[in-house]
């Protein structure tokens, strides 16, 4: 069957409330690392597929959450419409950033997407009468599906886990398909993917702004779930974050963009019993992955696992050729 | 079919090609020679417009190529392997080739994303067109195999597969001979004999000699980016300039 990953992940994702149906840790957890993981998959579109770095992703997520919070509370205007209007800006803004930043290349387009981010952020502060400035923006109503309001952690966490399996689907789509081929060309070489008929700029425009659409909604989801918006939620910390756990997984893996997100996530809350120490070990745990897993947690995990697997296909193949033999 | 007429072009101070004119009959092979620094690769660099020629034209078929980007040299008809190889990392030899199937397929992100079942139908047709350009070059073997498993040899070739994918009308390969040893050079002629007889023009940049004046139909020799003798292989074997700018002049 194909994508047989996403199946079981999507009935992992779906039956763990039903496994654990009072625990208020999977309910909270589960919703964080569903959001940071449908950022980290559309973040690998653009990392991990087409080999563009962002440290500034959080800018997109930013001006989703923004645009929800300030269309529905300050406009009275329907969610739907504050989402679809966070998704209009968004497009137009990676559009027209897209054709000057990705012009740019390795440590200059990692400065420029920086620079980007903070200026989100910078502007977030600074615009209090928009914005809210620092306190952020408050009372924001709840969303309702069909009907079906969204009210209550269990709610928000099946609405959670809902997107970032549809985000999952898409890259897994996308991957196997002659764009995704077209951006993981650009990722090593763009003259060669030119000479293959592929517009590069095209291509790599494409998968800017679909990785700041997938931001934008689960921006406009973040603040429903919260109620509440600040400038803290979209630092260049965060960004760096994001980053992290698409590397952490494997980069251009979809699953590994969910096991860093999970990981990413998890991991304050089982340090949070040695609270002083929790940054060094976070960082400690970043530097022997880099050092040692240089391709993510996730795919050598896997890979290895695959090996081993061979490893035994193998023996057991000779084993039995010998078998024959001596009969 | 690929005319170049007084192209020239210059690297600030430095002349790199200069006044070249030269062509190229349709359904040859057609090989460029000359000691290192002649000019070869800029040349090669000028007609996939990775570099706009400073003067001159080039002509495929009656279109203009000069100022041209690489993209929309491509898509009218020409493609090229690279003497550095340029193979697509983290696939298999298959989707590599699958990737220079490009332009025969149509799906767009925004179907790709919702999977909408023409997907499908035109992955299978585009995998069908690889799997074409992968046996046409005797890699139907190694379809699965992801490309980081593949010697240098079979990289060499799957280059080529890849840009026969793309259906060219011309082909600009830059020494694909370059690293192999003498089995798989014999391989890579007969190979080079046979893209031509499948009606496609090569136009060759090598600097194997016995490669060179067996497979080639014309061949140019230049020399400090100007042309220093042009005919047959055997006109190149007994012309004097040519020898002396090979092995100096006693």
């Amino acid at each position: 069957m194909r994508h047989r990953g996403f199946y079981i992940i999507a009935l992992i994702a779906l039956g763990l409330p039903v496994l654990f149906p009072k625990s208020y840790f999977v309910e909270v957890n589960g919703t964080a690392i569903f959001f940071n993981a449908a950022l980290a998959i559309g973040l690998n579109l653009l990392m991990g597929y087409a080999g563009q770095i962002s440290l500034g992703h959080a800018a997109f997520f930013a001006i989703g959450a923004y645009s929800t919070a300030i269309i529905t509370t300050r406009y009275g205007l329907s969610p739907y419409w504050a989402m679809l209007i966070g998704l209009f800006l968004n497009t137009c803004i990676s559009y027209v950033l897209a054709r000057p930043l990705l012009k740019l290349k390795g440590h200059y387009l990692a400065m420029a997407t920086l620079g980007m981010g903070i200026i989100v952020h910078i502007f977030l502060v600074q615009t209090g009468k928009l914005t809210g400035g620092p306190d952020g923006i408050s009372n924001i109503p709840n969303l309702s599906i069909f009907g079906f309001i969204l009210n209550t952690d269990r709610k928000w966490y099946w609405a959670a886990a809902i997107l970032m399996l549809m985000t999952m689907k898409l890259s897994l789509n996308i991957a196997d398909s002659r764009m995704g081929r077209a951006f993981r060309a650009l990722h090593t070489s763009e003259i060669a993917a030119q000479m293959m008929r592929i517009d590069t700029t095209s291509a790599k425009t494409q998968v800017f702004v679909l990785s700041a659409l997938i931001a934008s909604l689960t921006g406009s989801l973040f603040a429903h779930q919260k109620a509440f918006v600040s400038p803290d939620s979209f630092t260049f910390f965060f960004s760096i974050e994001l980053v992290t756990m698409v590397v952490l997984g494997g980069l251009g893996s979809t699953y590994g963009a969910l096991f860093g997100a999970a990981f990413i996530t998890l991991l304050p809350e089982l340090l949070s019993s040695i609270e002083n120490y929790e940054v060094m070990i976070f960082g400690l745990i970043l530097m022997t992955t880099m050092m040692f897993f240089p391709k993510g947690l996730y795919v050598t995990m896997i890979e290895t696992f695959r090996t081993q697997l061979g490893v035994k296909m193998a023996l057991n193949s000779w084993v039995n050729s010998k078998r024959i033999h001596r009969c | 079919m690929l005319t170049i007429a007084g192209m020239t072009h210059t690297f600030g101070g430095l002349t790199a090609i200069a006044d070249l004119t030269f062509q190229v009959p349709q359904g040859t092979i057609y090989s460029v020679i000359g000691p290192n620094g002649a000019g070869k690769t800029t040349l090669f660099n000028l007609l996939t417009g990775v570099y706009r020629p400073t003067a001159g034209s080039i002509q495929l078929m009656g279109d203009e190529l000069a100022g041209m980007t690489p993209l929309q040299i491509a898509k009218k008809g020409v493609s090229r392997t690279f003497q550095n190889l340029q193979i697509f990392a983290g696939m298999t030899a298959l989707e590599n080739v699958m990737v220079g199937c490009h332009d025969h397929g149509k799906c767009g992100l925004l179907t790709t994303c919702l999977g909408l079942p023409t997907l499908q139908k035109e992955e299978r047709c585009l995998k069908e067109m690889a799997q074409e350009a992968l046996e046409f070059c005797g890699l139907s073997s190694i379809a699965e195999r992801p490309v980081s498993a593949l010697p240098y040899g079979i990289l060499k070739k799957l280059e080529i597969a890849r840009a026969l994918a793309t259906r060219p009308k011309l082909l600009l390969m830059d020494e694909p001979a370059a690293g192999l040893n003498d089995t798989e050079t014999g391989e890579m002629v007969s190979m080079i004999r046979s893209i031509q007889q499948a009606n496609i023009t090569v136009l060759l940049v090598e600097h194997n000699m016995r490669l060179i004046m067996d497979v080639s139909h014309h061949i140019l020799v230049l020399n400090y980016g100007q042309k220093l003798a042009e005919g047959t292989p055997h006109d190149i074997q007994h012309n004097k300039a040519v020898i002396d700018a090979y092995l100096g002049n006693a």
